[in-house]
């Protein structure tokens, strides 16, 4: 019962909570991302390498630059434009989104590693490069309140944008007429067509907002708190994105909410490293609740209709 | 009327990659302010002719003129401009977009960053009383019903400023009370300045709304008339190059034992909506039951309940007393039921593979083409061959893919398929929606016969004229529901079944249980 007493004990400190937050970012980041082309009508399998290049990328130019800022927009454009090689393979050359998108995350991997290694000579971290951080910031006035102020203030910019960017991509769906063309695009691409909306230029531009929202969260795990590169450190969250953006169905506040699951998970996961439970297991704790929490959601649909459909035949 | 010359296409010829000639130097003239029917079989070349004045095709030759000038369209957006509408028979619209969404969409109210919803229902309201196309702008798309989209439809090239209008086969998911409706609606439209083109194969509804017509047959223009200087039969010579027949000649028979019977079939759909509402009939030797009724109200329902692809909550199925209720689709086969399903490229067929696969589909695995427990090829040949002659198909050669073949000669297959199993029980599902006149003609005679085999046929169709001259009695179907049983088939008009189909007119249940015989 040990670790039932180290739960609690990490469920009552605030710092759990702001690293809640702090796992979320680039989770969240990419969900948003993968909504965004998922309502386009492409499912973004690259994510996870896009994520990858852009956090080598952001590293390597905030060396060269000594300027975070440019570093990070060195990320962004990277994520752009591997969004963009990804949209010209499967909306130009007309390739399957899925083979193609796996080919881009397997390239990514081995590609990373090998442009450490011709520029640094290492093949594990980017420790010999002096790349810098992108700054946290402290909230006035909240910040001075307590417990409140403990969770919230003091976060890294990014995850403060990711939580504005929460509220952008809903109001991009629910008022813009771009996001009102994405959702055409991708629900009726033949009647989207058909009234003058260019098809293939709003998926290229669903595509390119993917993969700059991703091309943040790359820089976020490189450039937020560790400040350095290491080989395969997106760990899969590209596709836990996939996963929270299908929890999500197209709804920008229930991905910010799944995502905040996934950064829970994993910052639990941290807290609880220290007790006698094998490392490897709480690692894969967060990965395993994202799976049963889409499992428990695509279930709980199914029920509802079937509940529906039986009510509905029994009604008459 | 003005006189004017408002679309012009001339000598236009369309190569599709493949090589087939869909439409060869082929000229139509559009007079401003007249409806202008463009008539044809299915493969004529309409779609195509019509594509190519919406942008969607570019022709390989020929010009296209808009109120005298040579216009050449890339995209659908510069026939727009140019003041053309197209209404498709495939509505499109994003059904989960409200009426007034879609009525806006790609032209919205408002701002990039602000699109005004409120402006775009007021505009909405505007023009649906403006030219009487009641809409309700608030509701989801999916939610409304047909006659409504297609409402939408034209509000939607009405919006956009289109001074002529293209519609394509718009009364075929109408009620033949709606159809009237929609030609009050187009003849408000064409006094008040509009040009309409109308794309139908209905020649009573050509003559009853058209000042002239264009008739195409196999991608050639066979002239241009004025609807009164011919007769339906001589319009019918001219589409089909030979006069025809589809008058059903079909001897009285006794009804036989009863084959087939459903109880009570209740069905929810995952949205909670009833889509069979406790549906009971049954069908007898050598009789024909037609299903009437507008397309989404149970009929496909029923079917796959029928032949084992939906499972339905509550009610059974039997076939020669049996319940089968509970077998597979392959075992209701074997039992004795074939289908001819309502959509012969997804459900009746693999299209990529070849004649002899399809042809086999439902015999491959029993021992009628086997040598030594292997399928022999020798066999499977002489089957298709014998199946594809007895039904007239036209084909190259056993070995190509059904894709190759056109709509009609995929549908004699299917038929030629299904019939050749020796059923007790016939499902026809549409059985020629989208065929051109002789396999109808072909189709229908292959239905009789059956019949005369003392066969059970249960017959679905959109097309009234079809259920009215070939079913011994007639079932109607609204929102899930049977309203209507008629077993005078002979004095009932398609303005009955329509009554019935609008949900207008109901029998009692006393009269709806004579569809039911022990």
């Amino acid at each position: 019962m040990n670790v039932l007493q180290d739960i609690l004990n990490t469920l009552s400190l605030p710092e759990f909570y702001f690293a809640m937050f702090r796992s979320a970012t680039p989770v969240l980041l990419t969900t948003l991302g993968a909504m965004i082309s998922s309502r386009s009508g492409t499912s973004n399998i690259a994510l996870e390498g896009t994520m990858l290049i852009s956090a080598f990328v952001g590293v390597v130019v905030s060396a060269f630059s000594q300027n975070a800022w440019i570093g990070f927009l060195g990320a962004v454009a990277a994520g752009f434009i591997v969004s963009n090689i990804l949209a010209y393979f499967i909306l130009k050359l007309n390739s399957n989104a899925v083979i193609s998108g796996i080919a881009l995350n397997t390239f990514a991997s081995g590609g990373t590693i090998f442009v450490l290694y011709l520029i640094t000579g290492e093949k594990g971290a980017s420790t010999s490069l002096e790349s810098l951080k992108l700054p946290s910031l402290t909230l006035p006035v909240i910040k001075d309140i307590p417990v409140i102020g403990a969770v919230l203030s003091g976060h890294h910019v990014l995850t403060y944008a990711a939580l504005i960017l929460v509220a952008a991509v809903w109001y991009l769906f629910k008022h813009t007429r771009l996001g009102m063309h994405i959702r055409a695009v991708g629900e009726s691409p033949d009647a989207a067509e058909t009234v003058g909306i260019p098809v293939r230029r709003v998926k290229y531009i669903a595509l390119s907002i993917s993969g700059i929202l991703t091309g943040m969260a790359g820089a976020f795990l490189s450039m937020g708190y560790v400040g350095l590169f290491s080989a395969g450190m997106t760990a899969g969250r590209g596709y836990i994105a996939l996963a929270t953006q299908a929890i999500a169905a197209g709804n920008a506040v229930v991905g910010m909410l799944a995502s905040l699951l996934f950064g829970f998970c994993q910052s639990m996961a941290n807290y609880l490293q220290s007790s006698n439970i094998p490392l490897q297991f709480i690692q894969m704790m967060p990965y395993i609740i994202i799976i049963i929490a889409y499992t428990t959601y695509c279930a709980m649909v199914e029920y509802n209709k079937k509940k529906k459909q039986m009510l509905a035949a029994a009604g008459k | 009327m003005g006189q004017g010359i408002i679309l012009e296409a001339k000598n236009i010829t369309k190569v599709y990659p493949g090589g087939v000639v869909a439409n060869h130097n082929v000229n139509l003239e559009i007079r401003k302010g007249e409806v202008h029917a463009l008539v044809g079989e299915n493969g004529a070349g309409k779609s195509t002719l019509m594509k190519m004045l919406f942008g969607m095709l570019t022709p390989t030759e020929g010009q296209i003129f808009v109120d005298g000038k040579e216009v050449h369209f890339s995209a659908s957006g510069d026939a727009i401009a140019a003041g053309l509408g197209m209404i498709h028979q495939h509505f499109m619209q994003v059904p989960s977009m409200t009426v007034a969404e879609n009525l806006i969409l790609g032209a919205e109210t408002g701002t990039a960053l602000k699109v005004d919803r409120k402006k775009a229902e007021e505009i909405t309201k505007e023009l649906s009383e403006k030219y009487n196309l009641k809409v309700n702008a608030q509701e989801k798309v999916e939610d409304i019903s047909l006659a409504m989209r297609q409402k939408l439809e034209i509000l939607k090239a009405l919006y956009r400023g289109a001074h002529i209008l293209i519609l394509d086969e718009p009364t075929a998911v109408l009620t033949p009370q709606e159809t009237e409706e929609l030609f009050e609606q187009l003849k408000l439209l064409r006094e008040n300045g509009h040009t309409i083109i109308f794309i139908s194969h209905k020649l009573n509804e050509v003559k009853a709304l058209c000042n002239r017509m264009t008739i195409l047959r196999d991608g050639k223009t066979m002239g241009t008339y004025d609807i009164s200087d011919l007769d339906e039969k001589e319009i019918s010579r001219l589409m089909v190059g030979r006069d025809v027949s589809l008058a059903i000649e079909k001897e009285e028979e006794e009804f036989g034992k009863t084959v087939f019977s459903v109880k009570d079939l209740v069905y929810a759909d995952q949205f909670g909506k009833t889509r069979l509402d406790h549906v009971s009939f049954s069908i007898r030797e050598g009789e024909i039951l037609g299903i009437a009724g507008i397309d989404g109200n149970g009929q496909s329902e029923l079917v796959e309940a029928i032949v084992g692809t939906l499972k339905p909550q509550s009610g059974a199925v039997f076939l020669k007393g049996t319940d089968i209720s509970a077998y597979s689709v392959l075992k209701r086969q074997e039992s004795g039921i074939s289908h001819v399903s309502e959509d012969r490229m997804k459900y009746g067929t693999a299209p990529k593979l070849t004649l002899e696969d399809n042809t086999i589909s439902k015999v491959y695995y029993t021992d009628k083409l086997k040598t030594r427990g292997l399928i022999d090829s020798k066999k499977v040949n002489q089957f298709t061959n014998k199946i594809l002659e007895e039904f007239m198909v036209k084909y190259d050669n056993s070995k190509q893919a059904v894709s190759e073949l056109s709509g009609g000669n995929v549908q004699k297959l299917v038929v030629g398929r299904e019939f050749d199993y020796q059923p007790d029980l016939l499902i026809m599902n549409q059985p020629t929606r989208g065929i051109d006149v002789g396999a109808i003609e072909f189709i229908r005679k292959k239905i009789v016969e059956m019949r005369r085999q003392r066969k059970a046929v249960l017959l679905v169709s959109a097309d009234l004229g079809e259920v009215l001259s070939l079913s011994d009695t007639i079932l109607v179907m609204h929102e899930g529901r049977i309203v209507g049983y008629i077993d005078d088939v002979k004095n009932t008009s398609e303005n009955d079944l329509g009554l019935y189909m609008l949900g207008v007119k109901e029998d009692s249940r006393e009269r709806i249980g004579g569809a039911c015989h022990e």
